[in-house]
């Protein structure tokens, strides 16, 4: 599992309000929400994103609120993968479940520029920055969790589990 | 064990846990409002079973945008109305039978020591305050914990955090958890339990420990928590006749760190704009102008912040220029407050009181900012554009603090007025 983007970079703490504000949680359409995508830090955001990008942060990433419409709203947006120095616990769990891969990587945030092509494999946690051709370790993810995002998400996940038993 | 791996360890029916180990809990209770409910009601159907796992252990609050605002959020509202008339869930508070969830889950003794909660609401961490393991998850998962009433967690490393002291009149608990915060830090506690312990912590109330336990998720916790005591069990007894089986840490528990801290000279906190853990004594922040004072929230809306903020604006009216939103937490607050003549105190001072909602804290309705505006709040986060414009300032600090400040129309040490 291999992805592949251009990075769009942000700092520490990046809450789940300025993901997407509570005024467009009366939407429940992923594309609707997806408009608003990081709105609060910045408004060109979602032209970004729409070529499929990779976002690069700093410490705490999705801190805040436990809304599930942070991390959809990032994905419809066209992020493929977040790379980050650690996330809040909530979004980190919220991502994995609605099949957005995110990954710890200590030491990326000072290392990678907006626009840089990185390459992540997802299997073995190895993270390129393809522009710098320098590379990252991030934190291996556990198979369990692998099988998630390899599903699609947990609901998914969970209907292939539930069959077994 | 500490108190987090003893729940940890009797949910998964294992004799010790230790932090790092991956469990599969049992989840004794499971919360969902109407904000992230009909994402977990949407992935429910999609899983394809037909009932919920225990229709007994799932509480349904609608708290957030109530009464509905707009016609987007009154179908929400029905979404979660009908869910629970199909699924027989008969622990549904709907508009007029409750108010803000985790206030309502307190109140109707749906919180019990020793058991695992999980809620769809980042503030479930609130529940230690009785000894419960709270945690916040998503949408998804609480439709995975709606069908099959278990949960994956990582058992968390524990931080201490041991208090002594006595607070001086008008300190108040939020106070405390502020200047926690601000030394911790927003990332400080991330995957990890905070546990409060210390004779401070003893002497608290049950609404001063919820204020504690609901903040340990701005600094990153997995829960924040407090060992049941007499406190905690008058409480829960009078709340529920369902039995539960008390966990308390051993004597020889281990923790990852502690934190001392002593509140004998610790002054009113404010946490500044725009993050939890930009936090500042009062006198460093004082004379700041706001537009707006706000009491209320799951962290501090309960009857003893009303009570106190009715000590400052009886016989007295707020600044000209500053509107005051007050809005209890729960119905059965607003009653109590209505009966000991609160709010009449309140109206009289000029203040706004409104039904019992998540409201101006959530920023989805009611007490908006505009842009330049500043807001000092009893609530819980300051992030940008949480009460509307992002050009706008919030401030966090205790119920004493707002209300001193909305009768100056700028920041103020509630112990200068006296109350």
């Amino acid at each position: 599992m291999e992805v592949r983007g251009k990075a769009v970079t942000f700092g520490d703490d990046v809450n789940t309000d300025v993901i997407i504000p509570s005024k467009y949680l009366t939407t429940l359409n992923p594309e609707d929400l997806a408009k608003h995508a990081m709105e609060g830090l910045d408004p060109d955001f979602v032209k970004k994103s729409q070529s499929g990008v990779i976002i690069v942060a700093g410490k705490n990433f999705g801190c805040g609120s436990s809304r599930e419409q942070a991390p959809i709203a990032l994905k419809y947006a066209g992020v493929k993968c977040v790379l980050a120095e650690s996330f809040a616990r909530i979004f980190y769990r919220n991502a994995i479940n609605i099949g957005l891969p995110v990954l710890e990587c200590p030491g990326i945030s000072g290392n990678v520029d907006p626009g840089d092509r990185l390459s992540v494999d997802l299997v073995e946690g190895k993270v390129v920055n393809l522009s710098k051709n320098r590379s990252f370790q991030a934190l291996r993810l556990p198979s369990f969790i692998l099988e998630i995002i390899n599903d699609g998400g947990l609901i998914e996940n969970l209907k292939k589990r539930l069959k077994v038993e | 064990m500490n108190i987090s791996e003893k729940i940890l360890a009797a949910a998964s029916d294992r004799d010790k846990v230790s932090p790092g180990e991956i469990v599969e809990a049992r989840v004794d209770m499971a919360m969902a409002n109407e904000i992230t409910g009909p994402l977990t009601i949407d992935a429910f159907h999609r899983i394809g079973i037909e009932k919920v796992w225990d229709n007994e252990r799932i509480i349904i609050v609608l708290d957030h945008q109530v009464p509905a605002d707009s016609v987007k959020s009154a179908e929400l509202h029905k979404i979660m109305r009908e869910f629970a008339r199909e699924q027989n869930i008969r622990n549904f508070y709907d508009v007029g039978f409750g108010g803000i969830c985790h206030q309502v889950m307190s109140e109707k003794g749906h919180v019990r020591p020793g058991e695992l909660i999980v809620g769809a609401d980042s503030h479930t961490c609130t529940y230690g305050a009785f000894g419960a393991f709270g945690t916040g998850i998503g949408s998804t998962e609480m439709a995975a914990v709606f069908a099959t009433g278990k949960i994956w967690l990582r058992v968390p490393e524990s931080i201490r955090v041991d208090v002594n002291g006595s607070f001086q009149r008008l300190v108040m608990p939020k106070d405390l958890i502020l200047s926690i915060i601000g030394q911790i830090g927003a990332d400080g506690a991330i995957y990890r339990a905070v546990e409060f312990t210390g004779p401070t912590i003893e002497k608290m109330s049950v609404s001063g420990r919820m204020t504690m336990c609901n903040m340990g998720v701005e600094m990153g916790a997995k829960t924040g928590i407090i060992n049941p005591d007499e406190t905690t069990l008058s409480y829960v007894r009078s709340r529920t006749e369902k039995p539960f089986k008390e966990l308390k840490r051993d004597l020889d528990a281990e923790y990852e760190r502690t934190f001392e801290m002593n509140v004998d000279n610790l002054e009113p906190q404010v946490a500044c704009p725009h993050a939890v853990d930009n936090v500042k004594t009062v006198s460093e922040i004082e004379g700041a102008p706001v537009d707006q004072a706000f009491i209320g929230s799951c962290t501090n809306g309960r009857l003893e912040d009303l009570r106190l903020a009715a000590e400052f604006l009886k016989g007295k009216r707020i600044k000209d220029r500053v509107r005051m939103l007050i809005i209890p937490a729960s119905q059965e607050i607003y009653l109590e407050a209505l009966r000991e003549g609160l709010l009449e105190v309140f109206v009289k001072a000029r203040a706004y009181v409104c039904n019992p909602t998540c409201g101006a804290c959530f920023g989805g309705h009611m007490g908006l900012l505009a842009p330049e505006e500043a807001c000092i709040s009893s609530s819980n986060r300051n992030f940008i554009g949480r009460m509307g414009s992002p050009e706008a300032k919030i401030y966090l600090a205790s119920p004493a603090t707002v209300a001193a400040s909305a009768i100056m129309g700028e920041i103020t040490d509630p112990r200068k007025l006296g109350g």
